[in-house]
């Protein structure tokens, strides 16, 4: 009979002892620390209050838009085209890719307005999307995403998400604050200074006559395994039917749009795609800067879109034009702006993606022909 | 029934390890399997990292699938060695399903990536060349629902793993049973 008046709690038949309760407390308990402190840090929990993460861009497109459910966070009003890339081979001296051998390659892709706002009203002042996905959904396509801007305005992530802050619209004057807008060009020169270029190249009347750059800069990998740093471009090429119906209606909230849909129903609509060359002095890592006009393009062949549709389930509505995804024979560059891009357009991706979506401000079946 | 109290005396037998093989696997999975988790919580909230880690964690994620399989293949060919006397019957089947959980978790979760990433319509290239076939159909409502799954897949080895780890510390520190040991290289040739 045990005489004890507290018999000592047992573990799988072992006698627990104050000692070892404490040893193995110490050891879970040191465990768990380090382990769960690990994933508290790599989640962000802790030690990120001072640093941008992508979930802060999708936080300031809504605070600057509203909520927008089912849209992409910026870009947000597009229109969904499909069309091919003919290659002339020019191309295959510079990148090894597929894309560039001589022959087609099927391209799905998106004219869309920057912006957060997936109703806004179409203006000409508004930079113009064209998102594309060569070879989509292959194994080795290539997805960019361009403006009609020659250089970006900013270079840095942390300029963007500024810039996006100071663009909120006040609600008495229904525009941005200038005094906020001043602001942040007084701490961003490179957005004041890409201002200037953007705003010696007035924008063409549409999305058909509009070049797009690819405003980042890439390497092309050679068969050989010569890398080249390559800004690439589309340059409209001019349809003679396009001219005299170009201007279109020129108003109402979708007069870009109702114009692009238009010019396609009548005939396909034609790009070179341009490849320039970058020489050794030339910025590469900041997208506010150009390249000198001098440097030698490659015509690498002509993009061809020849069909428009609404945006719906399955087009180029779900498809995110990450500028990360490059087929083998182009890499990306040491561009700041591009993981952060791909990044936030991941974020951007995912919660639309659980958003029920709303119904599209172009509808190519409204546009009257 | 015992009613040894004096804890000083040797209450249980050293097990038996698992074989070298079984070991092997087992480290090699945690390393992967921890670095996986700490890369992906980390690449979704680090905006300049974002895309190589993506890289990384795609590959580690396809190397986890290889040796899950592996694993898989030689748990059904080998029983594990028997556990210490001191994990009694009750403890013993909740610890059988903690086990279980964590093979599913494991198999699971490099799956469900694969099939995220393909029901995105982008290629599928681990170690920056490879490229795997595609999965999942292209469909924004598929990827989302198998997106939100990572995510939660993700949290449930963390709260599983670090379960597991627990359980092994309280009894190799606490009951001395020389749980830790099954699985343990000897580093040093034993002294007998």
């Amino acid at each position: 009979m045990t005489a004890s008046p507290s018999p000592r709690p047992t573990w799988g038949g072992v006698p627990l002892t104050r000692r070892r309760l404490v040893l193995g407390m110490a050891a879970v308990g040191g465990f768990l620390a380090v382990d769960l402190g690990a994933v508290a840090w790599a989640g962000g929990w802790i030690g990120a209050a001072h640093r941008l993460i992508p979930d802060d861009f999708i936080k300031a497109f809504a605070w600057v838009n509203g909520k927008q459910p089912g849209f992409r966070k910026n870009h947000g009003k597009g229109v969904a085209v499909a069309g091919y890339f003919e290659s002339n081979g020019n191309g295959r001296d510079l990148s090894s890719a597929t894309v560039f051998q001589s022959g087609r390659t099927p391209v799905v892709g998106r004219f869309s307005l920057a912006g957060g706002n997936a109703h806004a009203a179409d203006a000409a002042a508004t930079a113009r999307g064209l998102g594309l996905a060569f070879g989509f959904p292959g194994g080795s396509q290539w997805r960019t995403a361009m403006l009609n801007l020659p250089v970006f305005p900013d270079n840095s992530p942390q300029g963007f998400y500024d810039r996006l802050l100071a663009s909120k619209a006040s609600p008495d004057t229904g525009k941005p604050d200038p005094k906020a807008m001043a602001a942040f060009l007084a701490a961003h020169p490179e957005t004041a200074k890409a201002m200037k270029i953007i705003g010696q190249t007035p924008p063409s009347p549409g999305f058909a006559d509009s070049t797009f750059w690819s405003l980042n800069t890439f390497y092309f990998v050679s068969e050989s395994g010569s890398r080249t740093p390559v800004r690439w471009s589309l340059v409209p090429v001019t349809r003679p039917a396009l001219t005299p119906r170009a201007p279109g209606p020129s108003s109402g909230p979708n007069a870009l749009f109702d114009a692009v849909v238009r010019q396609i129903r009548s005939g396909p609509l034609q790009w070179k795609l341009m490849l320039t060359v970058g020489e050794p002095e030339d910025p590469l890592n900041d997208a506010t800067l150009p390249w000198p006009a001098d440097r030698r393009a490659i015509d690498a062949g002509t993009l061809t879109l020849s069909s428009i549709e609404t945006e719906r389930a399955g087009n180029a509505r779900d498809i995110n034009f990450d500028p990360l995804v490059l087929p083998p024979g182009i890499e990306r560059s040491d561009d700041p702006l591009l993981s952060p891009r791909s990044a936030v357009y991941a974020a951007s991706y995912r919660v639309r993606a659980r958003e029920s979506k709303g119904s599209p401000a172009v509808n190519v079946d409204q546009v009257t022909p | 029934m015992s009613t040894e109290i004096d804890d000083t005396a040797a209450t249980v037998t050293p097990p038996q390890k698992f074989t070298a093989l079984s070991r092997m696997f087992h480290w090699l999975t945690a390393i992967l399997i921890f670095a996986a988790l700490l890369i992906g919580f980390t690449m979704v909230n680090w905006l300049a990292g974002y895309a190589t880690l993506r890289v990384i964690h795609m590959s580690i994620g396809i190397l986890v699938l290889i040796v899950v399989v592996l694993r898989i293949v030689n748990r059904l060919g080998h029983h594990p060695p028997a556990w210490p006397s001191t994990v009694g019957r009750r403890e013993g089947k909740a610890v059988i399903w903690l086990e279980r959980v964590l093979y599913a978790l494991i198999l699971a979760q490099p799956l469900v990536g694969w099939a995220m990433v393909s029901a995105t319509g982008k290629p599928v290239r681990v170690f920056g060349v490879l490229p795997l076939p595609r999965i999942a159909p292209f469909n924004i409502d598929v990827y989302s629902v198998l997106r939100e799954t990572h995510s939660i897949l993700a949290y449930l080895l963390v709260v599983v793993i670090a379960a597991h780890v627990s359980l092994v510390l309280a009894h190799t520190t606490v009951l001395r049973d020389g749980m830790l040991r099954r699985m343990t290289f000897q580093l040093r040739p034993a002294r007998k």
